[in-house]
């Protein structure tokens, strides 16, 4: 029996997919394992506090991106940025420079699988940065879409 | 692939996901947008063509898994009536070209926006591709990171000729 050798060229091609392809375009960011798993809410747990109408409502922060926010959101929620870039996280920073240091925030993404995530773990790290104590951070396994809107919690759409 | 991925790509090929979502069988939504070149890209025009539309954004790590794949399965399956369409969902065209000035692919790449999203059945997260016959109807939807041999294994499977 002989074995078919790939040939240098095809070996070539390989490495070139393997490198080329298979690093995120943000290979450096924070993954969303880095949140410490008390800053996190399980969508399920912040839809049933949203219906609580007694509660006071936090401040909703979307930091992914706008045309899935624009898509459907979180009713209240305000978009933010993407913070994976410096833009975004200027936003985000803006946003809340003016509040209290024990207002509470929750922050989301889902515009991919948690692991995945280039935004969320950013955010947090910058919202502790400033010195927030009262964020939370919703905890989307696969994404907005799948975590929330097809689970019927509520959304409302910019179109 | 976990037993819960698995359970949304089978959920989705039988189902077409949630209510409001574009469903196995219904015609794919058309649209004409502007590719990166500045030519008009119309839906309609790959009639007779197995379609794999592929919602993605620079940004988005498991859709850069997936596009050397696609782009392989575009060079492969192309001549036997495979066409790819990628679809940007990134908010402006900078960082897609400087994404494929790096990494070309071999198929065309068009802006998305949110009401194409919306039409789609909401493209609420990333990476999404749907599968649309020569007839133009939708025929898999598949979500999130996905079992690529099994989305390959429908595409070849439905490019064969009939026995």
């Amino acid at each position: 029996m002989s074995i078919r050798m790939p040939t240098i060229g095809a070996l070539v091609a390989s490495l070139v997919l393997v490198l080329g392809f298979s690093a995120p375009a943000r290979a450096d960011h924070k993954p969303a394992s880095s949140i410490p798993a008390q800053a996190l809410i399980e969508p399920a747990d912040f839809a049933a506090s949203l219906a609580a109408s007694a509660q006071p409502k936090p401040l909703i922060l979307q930091v992914g991106f706008r045309k899935a926010y624009t898509q459907a959101h979180i009713p209240g929620s305000e978009y933010v940025g993407a913070a994976s870039d410096d833009e975004g996280l200027a936003a985000l920073r803006q946003r809340v420079a003016q509040l209290p240091k024990d207002s509470a925030i929750v922050i989301y993404c889902g515009c991919c699988p948690w692991r995945k995530c280039p935004n969320i773990a950013a955010a947090y790290d910058a919202l502790q940065a400033l010195g927030f104590k009262n964020v939370k951070v919703m905890h989307i396994v696969e994404d907005f879409g799948t975590d929330w809107a097809d689970k019927g919690f509520p959304t409302k759409s910019d179109l | 692939m976990g037993n819960s991925r698995l359970a949304i790509c089978v959920a989705f090929l039988l189902l077409g996901g949630a209510a409001g979502a574009v469903a196995p069988g219904d015609p794919a939504p058309d649209f004409t947008l502007t590719d990166l070149t500045g030519k008009n890209l119309h839906l309609a025009d790959y009639r007779g063509k197995l379609v794999l539309l592929n919602f993605w954004a620079s940004w988005c790590g498991p859709c850069l898994e997936e596009m050397p794949r696609f782009a392989a399965w575009q060079r492969q399956y192309g001549a036997s009536g495979l066409q790819v369409i990628g679809v940007s969902m990134d908010d402006g065209d900078a960082p897609v070209r400087r994404l494929l000035a790096k990494r070309p692919v071999p198929y065309p790449i068009v802006l998305g926006d949110a009401r194409l999203g919306e039409r789609y059945g909401g493209i609420l997260g990333l990476p999404q591709t749907f599968l649309i016959d020569r007839n133009g109807r939708v025929f898999a939807r598949y979500k999130s990171e996905v079992d690529l041999a099994q989305m390959e294994r429908v595409i070849a499977s439905r490019l064969a000729p009939p026995p």
